[in-house]
C-alpha cells in the first residue's frame, strides 16, 4: 500500500523508451551551464599549449585568406567591390565567413569525436556544440579586433569607408549567425550517426557554400533577376549587413533580415528536437 | 504518515525493461545501403500480402540484451549487479546512466543520480590536474562551485598536491587513475552506479576508494555496483541482482545471489572466449575443463578424503617464452588459492597443451568450492581469466556432527599441538 501511494510526479526522472516528442533540452544544458564554461575554458588552453603561435594563427589565416582574395578576384577577376578598397572589403567578409564556417564543420561532427565520452557518460550532448560555438568566439574577437585596426587605419584615408550605428548590431548578427551554424551542423552530425559518408562532403560543401555567399563579392554585383535566389541563402543578409555596419557599403534589407531570422529559429527548433532524438540511441549505432 | 517515513523508500524503480540491438542486417554506415534497404522494403511491401516470411527473417537478428527486467533499489542499499559477460550488466547500467535508452519498459529514479563507468573520463593531457579535476567534476555533473569546496579533499585524498600544477600528460598512468578517482570519489549524488572500476590502481588505493565508498553508503546514499570480485561485492553490497543473458535470475542476499552465480549451471558444455577478460584471450584458447573426470555441467560432490584432479585443454596460437596455466579455487567468494602448473614459469609452445593439477586428499574443509581459469604471462605481461566455470562440493557424509564445527575451507592441521592446562 505504502509504496503504491507513490504518484509518477514523485519521481525526479524517469527513463523511458521515447522522449517527449518535442523536447528542446534547453533548461537542462541552463543546469550544465558551468560545463560550457569548462569546455570553452579546456578549448582554449589545449589550443594555445599546442600551438607554437598561439593566438597569432588567428591572425594569419584570415590575412592570407584575405591577400589570396584581393589578388584573385581584385586585381585578376576585378570583382567589383561597391567602391572601397578590395582588401579591407574582403576582409570584412573572411571574418564573419570564417566564425560561420569553423562552427559548422566543427559542429557537424559532434558525435563523431565524441564517442568516448558520450558513450561512457551522460550530460546534455546539447552542451558540446554549444561550448564550439562560444570557444570560436575567441578567434572571432581576435579577427574582429584585427578588422577594427584596418577600418581605422582606411577610413583616414578614404572617404568610401564609413563605419556606422549598425555596429552596435553585431552581437545580433552574430548570434543569428551562430544559431544558423549551429543548426546545420546539428543537423548533420545527427545524420552521420548514420550515414559516415556525409562527414566528407561538409569540409567541400562550406567551401561551395561560400561562394554561394557574398563573401568576395557584393550582392549589389549580382544580376536583379539572381537576387531573389541569393537572397534565399540566411547568411548573405548576415554578411551583407555585417560589412554595411564597418564599411559603410553594401545592401541592407529589413525584409531580406527578418526573413532569414525566422528560417534560422525555424531550422532550430528542427535540428535541437532531431538533435535530442537522435542523442538518446546514437551510442548504439556507433 | 509515521509510518510511511519508517518505511523503506523506493528510489529505483525498474519495471519490464528491456533493450535490444538490431545485428547484420541493418547496414549502419553507407548512404548507399540503406538506399538499397529502402527500395527493398518498398519491393516487399508489395508483396508482402502474399508472403511474410522477410519479415520473420529481419526480426530474428534482435539480439536481447535485456529482456523484461524488474527490480527495486531502496535508500542506503549497496547493490551488488552480477553476471557473466555478456549478460546484460553494461546494458544494464548504460540505460542507468541514460548513455543510451530502452526498447521498452521503464526506469523511475529518486534523486541525483551519478555515473562512474570509467575513470578519468573526458580528462585532457594538455591541462593540469587542477584544471581537470574541475572539467572531469563538471563532466561527471558537479557544480563548480561544489568542486571548488571539496577541491582540497579530492587533492588531500588523491596525495598528488606536489603535482597538482603540472599537465596530466606527464602524470604516470597511475598517478592519472589516482587523481581520476579522487574526483568520482567525492562525487556525492544520492544514488552512485559504479561499474568495474576498481580494478584499476594500485591495492593501497583501492582499499582506501572502497572505505570511502562503504562511508557514502552509511550517508543515506544509494550505490549500485557491479565487479567482478567477489571478495569486494561481498563485503561490499547489502543485496544483489543475478543477470543471466539478459534476464533477472535472482534477487536478493548478497551471500544467496553470489553463490548462485559461482556454482550457476552452464547450458553448454564448452568454453567460450567470451568467458574471459584479459589480453591473453586473443592467442589462447581453452577446450575443455574436468575435474575428477567430470565435465562442466555437471555438480559433483567428493569425500575430503579423496585427491581432487583438475585438467585441462587448450590451444595455444603463440610461441610464448614464459607462460603459466593457472587455476583459481574460490570458497564463498573469497580467492583461497591459486594452483599452477608448472612450479615456474617456462615456455609454451603453439598447439595444443593439457595441464594437470592436483589437490591431495584431506586439504579441503567440506564446502562448495568454484573454479576460474586462465593464464598469465609476467614477460609480456598479459593475462586472462575466466568467469565462474565449474564447482564442486566437498561433504563428509560419514561425521555429520563434524560438519557443524566451524572449519573453514583449508584444511590445516594443527601439527605440534598440544592443550597446557
Amino acid at each position: 500500500m505504502k509504496t503504491k501511494l507513490q504518484k509518477d510526479d514523485d519521481w525526479d526522472l524517469i527513463i523511458q523508451p521515447k522522449g517527449a516528442w518535442f523536447e528542446l533540452g534547453l533548461k537542462e544544458v541552463w543546469q550544465y551551464r558551468d560545463l560550457v564554461q569548462l569546455f570553452v575554458r579546456r578549448d582554449f588552453i589545449a589550443y594555445y599549449k599546442q600551438t607554437v603561435l598561439g593566438p597569432a594563427w588567428h591572425l594569419l589565416q584570415p590575412l592570407l585568406m584575405t591577400v589570396v582574395f584581393t589578388l584573385v578576384f581584385g586585381k585578376i577577376a576585378k570583382i567589383p567591390t561597391d567602391g572601397v578598397p578590395p582588401f579591407i572589403f574582403y576582409l570584412a567578409g573572411t571574418v564573419i565567413w570564417t566564425y560561420f564556417a569553423s562552427v559548422l564543420s566543427e559542429t557537424s561532427t559532434t558525435f563523431l569525436s565524441n564517442i568516448q565520452l558520450f558513450s561512457k557518460v551522460y550530460f546534455p550532448r546539447l552542451v558540446a556544440p554549444i561550448s564550439v560555438a562560444l570557444s570560436k568566439l575567441i578567434a572571432f574577437a581576435i579577427q574582429l579586433l584585427f578588422l577594427v585596426c584596418f577600418v581605422v587605419y582606411y577610413s583616414m584615408s578614404s572617404e568610401a569607408i564609413q563605419p556606422n550605428w549598425l555596429i552596435l548590431a553585431t552581437p545580433a548578427l552574430l548570434l543569428l549567425l551562430a544559431i544558423f551554424a549551429l543548426s546545420v551542423g546539428m543537423l548533420i552530425t545527427a545524420l552521420t550517426t548514420r550515414y559516415r559518408d556525409l562527414a566528407i562532403l561538409v569540409g567541400f560543401g562550406v567551401q561551395l557554400w561560400m561562394y554561394a555567399s557574398p563573401v568576395v563579392y557584393p550582392l549589389s554585383s549580382v544580376p536583379t533577376d539572381w537576387q531573389f535566389w541569393v537572397s534565399l541563402n540566411p547568411v548573405a543578409p548576415i554578411i551583407e549587413t555585417f560589412r554595411y555596419a564597418f564599411l559603410g557599403v553594401g545592401l541592407v534589407d529589413v525584409k531580406m533580415l527578418l526573413t532569414s531570422t525566422i528560417v534560422i529559429l525555424i531550422l532550430f527548433v528542427i535540428s535541437l528536437v532531431n538533435f535530442n532524438r537522435v542523442s538518446r540511441h546514437f551510442a548504439d549505432t556507433v | 504518515m509515521a509510518l510511511n517515513s519508517k518505511h523503506v523508500e523506493t528510489v529505483i524503480q525498474v519495471r519490464g525493461l528491456s533493450k535490444h540491438y538490431r545485428l547484420g542486417a541493418f547496414g549502419f554506415g553507407s548512404l548507399r545501403e540503406d538506399i538499397n534497404q529502402w527500395f527493398e522494403k518498398r519491393h516487399d511491401r508489395k508483396q508482402v500480402a502474399q508472403n511474410k516470411t522477410k519479415e520473420v527473417i529481419n526480426e530474428s537478428v534482435e539480439l536481447m540484451a535485456l529482456d523484461n527486467i524488474n527490480f527495486d533499489v531502496h535508500r542506503g542499499e549497496i547493490l551488488g549487479i552480477i553476471g557473466r559477460n555478456g549478460a546484460g550488466k553494461s546494458t544494464l547500467l548504460k540505460i542507468l546512466s541514460r548513455i543510451t535508452s530502452p526498447s521498452s519498459g521503464s526506469i523511475k529514479i529518486k534523486g541525483r543520480i551519478g555515473s562512474l563507468l570509467e575513470v578519468g573520463t573526458g580528462f585532457h593531457p594538455e591541462l593540469t590536474g587542477r584544471e581537470n579535476i574541475f572539467l572531469n567534476g563538471a563532466i561527471l555533473g558537479m557544480t563548480r562551485s561544489e568542486i571548488a569546496s571539496k577541491f582540497e579533499q579530492i587533492v588531500d585524498f588523491s596525495e598528488m598536491a606536489r603535482f597538482i600544477d603540472t599537465p596530466v600528460k606527464r602524470y604516470s598512468s597511475g598517478m592519472t587513475v589516482r587523481l581520476a578517482f579522487s574526483v568520482a570519489a567525492h562525487l556525492e549524488p544520492e544514488i552512485l552506479i559504479v561499474d568495474e572500476v576498481l580494478a584499476v590502481g594500485d591495492v593501497e588505493f583501492q582499499k582506501k576508494c572502497i572505505g570511502k565508498m562503504e562511508d557514502v553508503a552509511d550517508h543515506g546514499r544509494t550505490v549500485l555496483f557491479v565487479s567482478h570480485n567477489m571478495n569486494v561485492i561481498q563485503s561490499l553490497c547489502t543485496r544483489g541482482i543475478l543477470l543471466n543473458q539478459g534476464q533477472l535470475e535472482y534477487e536478493g542476499s548478497i551471500e544467496e545471489t553470489t553463490s548462485r552465480y559461482m556454482s550457476g549451471t552452464r547450458e553448454t558444455q564448452s568454453i567460450k572466449t567470451s568467458d574471459f577478460r584479459g589480453g591473453l584471450k586473443q592467442f589462447i584458447e581453452f577446450e575443455s575443463l574436468k575435474v575428477n573426470d567430470h565435465s562442466l555441467d555437471s555438480k559433483h560432490a567428493f569425500s575430503p578424503s579423496e585427491p581432487i584432479s583438475i585438467t585441462l585443454t587448450g590451444d595455444s596460437g603463440d610461441d610464448f617464452k614464459d607462460a603459466e596455466i593457472f587455476v583459481a579455487l574460490f570458497c564463498d567468494g573469497f580467492r583461497i588459492a591459486t594452483l599452477f602448473d608448472q612450479d615456474q614459469a617456462t615456455p609454451l609452445k603453439e598447439g595444443r597443451f593439457e595441464s594437470r593439477f592436483t589437490i591431495a586428499g584431506n586439504t579441503l574443509n567440506p564446502a562448495r568450492y568454484s573454479i576460474q581459469i586462465g593464464a598469465q604471462s609476467p614477460k609480456r605481461r598479459e593475462w586472462m581469466i575466466s568467469d565462474f566455470l565449474a564447482s564442486f562440493s566437498v561433504i563428509d557424509l560419514d561425521n555429520d556432527h563434524l560438519q557443524q564445527r566451524k572449519r573453514g575451507p583449508v584444511n590445516i592441521v594443527n601439527q605440534n599441538g598440544r592443550r597446557k592446562q
